[in-house]
Order: structure tokens, then sequence, then C-alpha cells
């Protein structure tokens, strides 16, 4: 279909849930500029979710819900966490509610432990449905994300994350926009692992660990924290880059490490920063 | 019995995790940065500890070299990763420090081998009897070593001059500035000590496993993260004691907890708990 191959359609359906995975992390610390070091916990919760769901018999569709709903509901917990400590230690805080994810995980039977959980069903639809099933919520994303972003609540997460004291004495509800973001971010992140259990259809602890929270963050960071644009493009060429070239998956993580180490210490704001600082607009102003 | 095994076990582990939190609290007291990268010099520590030993056949000159090599090593981390962003974010300078770590691990491995080295004679390994528990003379070692080195931070910080210096800037830089100390020299050795005790660590614990792998930093650096959060970030006492709270915590937590929670969810777990009620810290000021 469409004239890809069946290696393309699998491709291209990954880089459809890292976009998706991405951008919901872009909603948090992007947006709304709280940082979370173990945003896979979500993505995770969301996997596990509609894998048992599913396996226990009920359609996709509820799978998919009942993924995002409790993600978004336990980010909603996280998020009251971000309300009692900031910066860094919220970023700690958030890398413990990742390890906590995966060392509960591995101990549950319930969830398969160790051994994770095998034959997920699949969507029902063909390979090539199922990407263009992704494809249709990584759209989605894209326009909730660009609408949000020009939304009164966009500009509300917009001042929280340049500077949390001032949005207060101005007015803003902090809390709740804190809560907000965190509930649509998580939420978003439950129906990218919703999407990635059912189309890689094994799961286990170690697929949502540590590690995948700093790709997830790496996407974010080498995108440009904050853009639209930057985050798609990092968070696509990230997943696919060492498909690509077979000889990166040994440097595969060098790369990862040595791309957010330099982007952080010669371009903080990541390929969007630079693409600005190439090209810089006249309608908005050389600086950003 | 198997309390006070359990006990002796959660202090070894205990100081362990102090050497490595000691240098991570160092740098977050005076410059704000969470430095994860700490973790790789550890690793580095460790690699340079049996490297040396094997050579030469000194557990002690191996010491003394991996902690020298290391706290250069630290120093030039500070000198062209972070002082460079010091002006940037909170998040830019942890979110560099991960991409380093991540890459050095890589680097450990790409040119040591990914299954590691280890002693060819390990040094060390007799076992002693000591108040009615059994344990291994590295492990007695490596307790006494911790005291040793704490002990050494403590007089040289309180009693000498630069110490002093040093404890100015960390309270607060601008005013120790104006009082003439140099503040870029502090932060130089800030790093130097802070890497050094890291390295320290690293050979330990390549005693105490007689193994040294590119991956032997994962664990100190997460979990030497949540220790110095619990201690209060920045806070050199606190952090000391939150490390042993936290060892003997998971010795005893892996027995009794270790149905529902691995050993690093308990860590974490504790963590949470801790900082919901006290977001400073245990040890922390309000």
């Amino acid at each position: 279909m469409l004239g890809l191959g069946a290696y393309e359609i699998s491709v291209i359906t990954a880089m459809g849930v890292a976009v998706i995975f991405a951008l919901s992390l872009n909603l948090i610390t992007g947006f709304c500029g709280q940082i979370s070091l173990g945003h896979a916990a979500f993505y995770g919760i969301g996997a596990y979710t509609s894998a048992l769901l599913t396996k226990a018999g009920l359609p996709i569709g509820v799978g998919l819900l009942g993924a995002v709903i409790l993600a978004g509901l336990v980010g909603i917990i996280v998020g009251f966490a971000s309300l009692r400590v900031r910066h860094d230690f919220l970023a700690i805080t958030t890398m413990g509610v990742g390890f906590l994810f995966v060392g509960i995980t591995r101990q549950l039977d319930f969830v398969g432990g160790e051994m994770g959980v095998s034959g997920i069903p699949d969507s029902g639809l063909s390979k090539a449905g199922f990407m263009l099933f992704v494809l249709l919520f990584v759209a989605l994303t894209i326009l909730f994300s660009l609408h949000l972003k020009r939304s009164w609540m966009g500009y509300s997460f917009d001042a929280i994350a340049s500077d949390e004291d001032t949005a207060r004495v101005i007015g803003l509800d902090v809390s709740r926009y804190k809560l907000a973001a965190f509930a649509m971010g998580t939420a978003l992140a439950g129906l990218a692992g919703a999407l990635y259990a059912h189309n890689v259809r094994f799961i286990d602890p170690e697929s949502f660990g540590f590690v995948e929270s700093i790709t997830v963050l790496a996407m974010v960071v080498i995108g440009g924290i904050g853009s639209v644009p930057g985050v798609i493009f990092a968070a696509a060429l990230l997943s696919i880059l060492p498909l690509w070239i077979q000889f990166f998956d040994e440097y595969k993580l060098l790369l990862y490490g040595g791309l957010l180490f330099a982007m952080m210490r010669f371009s903080p704001g990541g390929m969007a920063g630079l693409a600005r600082r190439i090209f810089p607009s006249k309608t908005r102003g050389v600086k950003s | 019995m198997l309390y006070v095994e359990l006990l002796a076990q959660g202090l070894v582990q205990g100081s362990i995790y102090a050497l490595v939190a000691v240098g991570l609290t160092l740098v977050y007291g005076l410059l704000r940065i969470l430095h994860v990268a700490h973790a790789g010099l550890f690793t580095l520590g460790g690699y340079v500890g049996v490297l040396v030993t094997n050579a030469t056949g000194s557990l002690l000159l191996a010491l003394l070299v991996a902690m020298v090599t290391v706290g250069i090593v630290g120093m030039a981390i500070y000198r062209l990763c972070y002082q460079p962003i010091l002006d940037k974010p909170p998040y830019v300078a942890l979110i560099a420090s991960i991409g380093l770590f991540i890459a050095m691990e890589e680097v450990y491995r790409l040119v040591f081998g990914p299954y590691g080295i280890s002693f060819e004679n390990p040094p060390l390994q007799d076992v002693v009897q000591m108040f009615g528990v059994t344990l291994r003379l590295g492990e007695v070692a490596t307790a006494a070593g911790t005291l040793l080195l704490v002990g050494a931070l403590a007089v040289f910080s309180g009693k000498t001059r630069f110490g002093t210096a040093w404890r100015a800037t960390v309270t607060d830089p601008d005013m120790a500035e104006s009082f003439g100390i140099d503040i870029i020299k502090v932060r130089y050795l800030n790093f130097f000590i802070g890497s050094a005790f890291a390295a320290s660590a690293g050979v330990m614990v390549a005693l105490l496993n007689n193994m040294v792998e590119p991956t032997m930093g994962s664990v100190p650096s997460y979990k030497a993260l949540a220790i110095i959060v619990l201690g209060g970030l920045g806070d050199v006492r606190g952090t000391l004691l939150a490390a042993l709270a936290l060892g003997v915590i998971e010795a005893f937590g892996t027995i009794y907890l270790g149905k529902f929670l691995d050993r690093d969810a308990i860590a974490f777990a504790f963590l949470i708990l801790v900082l919901m009620v006290r977001p400073q810290g245990l040890f922390g000021r309000a």
C-alpha cells in the first residue's frame, strides 16, 4: 500500500509514536517549564494499561482510552508533587517516579513481572492501516500542541516557565496550570505508550526505564525546548537514525549523549534555536 | 545476628554512597548544578585504580593516582563543560551533564571493552570477624577509608584558611569575592576534591566487586542524586547522614520489601515520601 514496504511501514509507525511521545513531554517541559526525568513511566503506564485491557478481551478503543485516563490520573498525582517541589528537586522526584514504576512492574506478577507482557493483541487493522491510525493521532497531537501554544493557557504556561513567582504575582493560578500541563502531557504519553504496545506487541519493564526517559528528553532538548516543529523533527530524526545506519547501533548512545551535551553546551535552544540564529525571522525579531 | 549483619552491610554500602554523594553535593552547593557526570568520574576512578594496581601491585598507590588523575579530569570538566553555561537555566547544565555521562560510559565501553576488567591479584580479600559479624577486609577498608577521607575533609574545611575561604564561597559567593577570595580557584578546588572522592569510591567498589564495568556508574549516578536531595542539596553533613541512612534502609528494605519493590525503587520510594513531607530534604533548612 502507498508503495511502502513492510519495513518502511514499521519505521514510520515507530517514528509516529516517538513524535507523540516527545510532544507530550514538550507540553510539560517545553511549554510549562517543568522538568521531568521520568516521563517513560507514563509511556509505560499507557502501554501496560492498553496491553492488559485488550488482552482481557476488550476492544482496542477501550484500551487506548484506559491508557490515556490512567496515565493522566497518575500524571495529576505527580503534578501535585510539582506543586510541592521545584526545579532540581522536581527533576529528581520525577526521576524517582520513573524508577518506582520500573521497580513495581518488575515485582508485580499480574503485570508479568520481569517477563513483561507478550502476545498483545494487534489493532485488527493491517500494518499500513495501523500506520495511518498512528499518523492520525500524530496529526491530532501536533494540531493540539500548536493550538495550545497560541491559546490563553499556552501563554500562561509560558509565563510560568519563564518566571513562576512573577506569574503568581500577576494573578495566574500557577498550581492549576501546572496540574493541567502534567495531566495533558502524561495522558498523551499514555496514548503514545498504548500505540507502542500494540505496534511491537511485547512490553517489559526495561522498555520504560531511565534510558527511555532520557531519550525522550533528548528529543525535546535537541529539537528545541518548547518548539513544536523542532521537537517533531528531532523525534523523527532520533528515532530513525539508529535504524537507518546500522553502524550507529554500536554508537547509538554515544551519539545521543554527545548530541545532548553538545546541544546544551553550544546551543541551549536546540535545533530550533540554531535555526533561528541562522535564519533570523524579520517579523518576529532576531532574538526570540 | 541478621540485624547486625544487615546494619554492617548497609553501612559499608552507605559509605560508598557517601563518598560519591559528597562530591556531588559540593558541586551543587557551589554552582547549583546537578552534576550527573560525577558518576562517570567514579567509574573512571575504578578503572584507574584497577589498571594501576595491576601494573604496580600497590593498591594504595593506585588509590592516590586515581584520586589525583580523576580530580584533574573533574577540574577539566568544570572548565570545559560547565563554566560556559553557568548563566543558563539550571536544566541546561543538568541535561548537558546527563549527555556527558552517557557519552563517558560509552567511551569506557569502547576503550576498555564491554565486559569490564578486574584485579589480577585481588587485594584485601581476607575475612575478619568483627562485632560478631563476618566482614571481608575490603569492606572494613572501605568503611575506614571513608571515615578517614571525610575526617580529612572536615579538618581541611574547618581548620585551614583555604577551607574557610571555601565555606565562605559556598555560603555567599558575591560576598566572598568582595572579601578578596578568588572564587574561580575555589571552584577548581571544589571540583578537584569532589572528583577525587568519587574516584576513591570507584576504587573501593572495584575492590569489593573485583570488577570495573563501563556501566558501574549508572546506579550511583541517580542514587547519589537521590541522596543529596535527601540531605538537603548542598549540605555536606546532611548528605553523609542521608547516604548512610539510605545504605541501611536498602539493606533492610531488600529483605522485608523485596517482594514489592526492588532495591532502586525502595530508595526512590523513600525519597519521594520524604520530599512530600519535607520538600527541602531530610536535613535541609527550609
